[in-house]
């Protein structure tokens, strides 16, 4: 178990989170406290002494899946004959032999289930659906794996594929569609859907149990839906468990942790993000500009560089017998800079403009005003965009779709944005103001026009710039960034959200 | 450590939880199982409203301890939560004996009966089994933590003119954080961490069934489904535990049965407190999402 444990230790550090020694150490000692047998408990104690954050904790759970994914009572292997027993089919005919031929004799316990045919497994899918048995839902995840995935032994892969190639399948929209019609049906006529009903009366959910026949109201509509929802998120669950199940039997453990890796949202590359990830790092940006403003707020009123408070220090020198022993310091009134974020939200970079736009507008309370303007080839502001919109993922939206940036072919064009700029809001540009400019400064050989640039950072206090490319890549191919970068006080890599927070917390 | 033993089994910390009205799951109960074995202190943290204070409280009542608050804000300092010396108790002891020497008067004013305890030294000192909440730890600054770091990991005060306390019997110590900052490595290095999310539809649903008397069991689930649902949505603010019991308690004063899309709208007020989160919310709760909703009709269409 030990070995397990460092072996565990050691996978979790390289995913990045900060494991100390005492923890490790705790964790071996809490776990001798618990069952060994009873895998979720186990799940929680390690949990609970080596994950310190909320965030870090879908790096933990891949990590745990894997190294004690063969451990559990449910997962013997000698259940998946048992099942194959229970589902003995004859023919088998679907199984094309195009997908047979990669599956080798060595790959175990799945032999039998292939055996059992499309149809069935459809039918067993939306049986369990319906009545949401946990058992059940976990015997179609194996089935369908068996049958569908059509897993090679030996590929360092690390499964996504092989969940795609199930989920497309099993055809969970028509079945999420199909569960909901039957619902409707029953309630409008009482009668289950021609073609499904294997005799007995369909039970449509609880939520509609007792009600008597009308018609379904929207709300029990989406309630239903959400229902379903659930239990199909959670069949998808089973369906990850059992490939990486096989592909930790195919491939051992440690490969397997490698490839299946996932870097903390904080640490995944904006330009290399997948949807999945954008949607988590879209969800970890909130905490973060919530500690970021409050952090900025805290160190403005903790400043004590302001001038001596004469009055307050005579004051409050009366409780020491008139000694100014305690010196009084007026607040400190720091400069709020005025900031213009002017950013690429070309294809390549867009992410990138996003998450910083985003973030700047969540502590515009920081700076006394900001105002942003996007461009590709040419430029907008949309400063009122955001200042319009409820939330900053709808102005985001918003300015995806209403500001004018394209002028000749949509194909980013630094120099005559950059001109544009300076021509209608150059005179805006004042000793106060900050220039934040965002983009990789790949101008597909347009000309440069830095001296516009050079013009700005004489009249603005700062000009900045981020790049979201690696610093190694600067200046190859079309990237003009050299001729850009004299001009500026500063060129940033900036790659990932913890680069980004560190930027913007060292601007204010 | 670990003598403490007030729990003989995960299940039992389960069972007794729930007997004392707090219904809690597998992780949680295994953390505070694991937190008495292993004499740590455990830090909670999540949403607000999910139950996080409530937890320390139900545990104090599950063990018949008393429960020790600290309340944490920023500005927190030593003198408010370890200790104090009574400078005016002090003075009058000065004053009282003009003619003693130093020495002795020194000696005498830094003891015992001189010393205020506050919360923290007086978890430390108690004789009777205690539980002590060290209520949103976030709050203070990141140089006041410091202050808990010897408490949490040795369960001992040092005074310099007394010498140092140690704790009677390990107390229970739950730490919550709304996670409005990053706490420090430290701090966290020397707790159990356990994080409280919004519960899965079955345990809303229980809880609901456990807190709010005279509820139909029909009318819990509905509840419980209709709160999944609105924390899906992308709001500014999702619904809490507490505001879930709120809302159930109001239907049934209001003697609803079962809710239908009118009752849900203009109840909404008491589930979300932003005035375009209700609008978004009732919008949604009215139509079913488009894609699932147009298939459905296509197949009703066709049949």
């Amino acid at each position: 178990m030990l070995d397990v444990l460092t072996g565990f230790v050691s996978e979790l550090r390289s995913s990045g989170l900060p494991v100390s020694v005492t923890e490790a150490a705790d964790a071996a000692e809490a776990i001798r406290h618990l069952p060994l047998e009873d895998r979720q408990a186990i799940k929680y104690a390690l949990g609970a002494t080596l994950v310190k954050s909320s965030a870090h904790w879908r790096a933990f759970d891949t990590a745990f899946e894997v190294y004690f994914s063969m451990r559990g009572p449910q997962y013997d292997i000698a259940r998946d004959d048992d099942l194959s027993g229970r589902v003995e089919d004859t023919d088998g005919a679907g199984s094309g032999a195009g997908r047979g031929r990669g599956r080798g004799e060595g790959e175990s316990g799945a032999g039998g289930l292939e055996m059992v045919s499309a149809e069935e497994i459809a039918a067993m899918l939306y049986r369990a659906l319906r009545d949401g048995e946990q058992a059940m839902l976990g015997a179609v995840a194996r089935l369908a794996v068996g049958r569908f995935a059509g897993m090679e032994p030996g590929r360092p892969v690390g499964g996504t594929y092989y969940l795609y190639r199930t989920l497309r399948n099993l055809d969970l929209d028509g079945v999420l569609a199909r569960l909901i019609g039957e619902a409707r049906a029953s309630v409008e006529g009482g009668r289950p859907m021609p073609g499904e009903g294997d005799g007995e009366a369909p039970v449509p959910g609880p939520i509609l149990r007792g009600r008597e026949l009308g018609h379904l109201t929207p709300l029990e509509e989406r309630l239903l839906e959400d229902e379903y929802k659930s239990r199909i998120e959670e069949l998808r669950r089973e369906i990850e468990a059992e490939i990486r199940r096989r592909l930790v039997a195919d491939r051992g453990v440690e490969a397997l942790a490698k490839s299946l890796r996932k870097p903390l949202p904080e640490d995944v590359d904006f330009m290399h993000a997948t949807r999945e990830e954008l949607v988590l790092m879209r969800r970890a940006i909130q905490p973060l500009t919530r500690k970021l403003q409050a952090r900025l707020a805290r160190k403005r009123r903790h400043l004590r560089r302001g001038a001596l408070d004469f009055r307050s220090t005579m004051r409050h020198s009366l409780s020491y017998g008139g000694v100014p022993a305690e010196p009084r310091f007026r607040h400190p009134r720091p400069a709020k800079p005025e900031i213009f974020v002017i950013a690429d939200i070309s294809g390549s970079v867009a992410a990138f403009a996003r998450f910083t736009l985003h973030l700047v507008h969540a502590i515009a309370s920081q700076f006394s005003q900001v105002r942003s303007f996007v461009f590709i080839d040419g430029l907008d502001e949309v400063t009122q965009i955001f200042e319009r919109s409820e939330t900053v993922t709808e102005a985001v939206h918003r300015v995806n779709q209403e500001a004018d940036v394209v002028w000749v072919d949509g194909h980013s064009d630094y120099g005559h944005a950059l001109g544009v700029f300076f021509q209608r809001w150059g005179q805006d540009v004042g000793p106060k103001t900050s220039i934040l400019l965002l983009g990789d400064a790949r101008s597909n050989y347009h000309a440069p026009e830095a001296w516009v640039l050079k013009e700005l950072r004489r009249r603005a206090r700062h000009v900045y710039w981020l790049n979201p490319e690696p610093r190694s890549y600067w200046g190859s191919g079309d990237s003009i960034i050299e001729h850009y970068s004299q001009f500026c006080d500063g060129v940033y890599e900036c790659r990932n959200l913890r680069q980004l927070e560190a930027f913007v917390e060292h601007l204010v | 450590m670990g003598e403490g033993a007030r729990f003989s089994s995960v299940t039992q910390v389960r069972e007794g939880l729930a007997s004392v009205g707090y219904l809690a799951d597998d992780g949680l109960a295994g953390v505070v199982y694991l937190a008495d074995r292993l004499g740590k202190p455990v830090l909670v943290e999540g949403p607000a409203g999910t139950g996080k204070t409530e937890l320390a409280k139900s545990v104090a009542r599950l063990t018949g301890a008393r429960l020790i608050r600290l309340q944490c804000y920023e500005g927190l300092d030593e003198s408010k939560a370890l200790y104090e010396w009574n400078y005016k108790k002090q003075l009058l002891r000065i004053q009282v004996e003009q003619g003693a020497g130093w020495e002795e008067i020194e000696e005498d004013i830094f003891s015992e009966p001189f010393l205020l305890s506050r919360p923290l030294l007086e978890a430390i000192r108690a004789t009777e089994p205690v539980v002590l909440l060290i209520d949103e730890v976030d709050r203070v600054e990141i140089e006041t933590e410091a202050l808990l770091l010897e408490i949490l990991s040795d369960y001992q005060v040092s005074i310099p003119e007394l010498g140092t306390v140690v704790a009677n019997q390990i107390p229970l110590v739950f730490l919550t954080s709304n996670n409005t900052r990053e706490l420090s490595e430290a701090l966290k290095r020397r707790c159990l961490f356990l994080h409280l999310d919004y519960p899965s539809v079955e345990r809303e649903r229980a809880i609901v069934l456990a807190k709010v008397p005279d509820i139909t069991e029909q009318l819990a689930d509905q509840v419980a489904r209709i709160v999944r649902s609105l924390r899906s949505l992308d709001l500014k603010k999702h619904p809490s535990i507490s505001e879930t019991l709120d809302w159930a308690r109001t239907l049934v004063l209001l003697g609803i049965q079962s809710v239908d899309e009118a009752t849900a709208r203009s109840t909404l007020h008491l589930l979300l407190k932003y005035r375009s989160d209700i609008d978004t919310a009732a919008k949604e709760l009215s139509v079913a999402t488009s894609e699932a909703s147009a298939s459905v009709s296509a197949a009703a269409s066709s049949r």
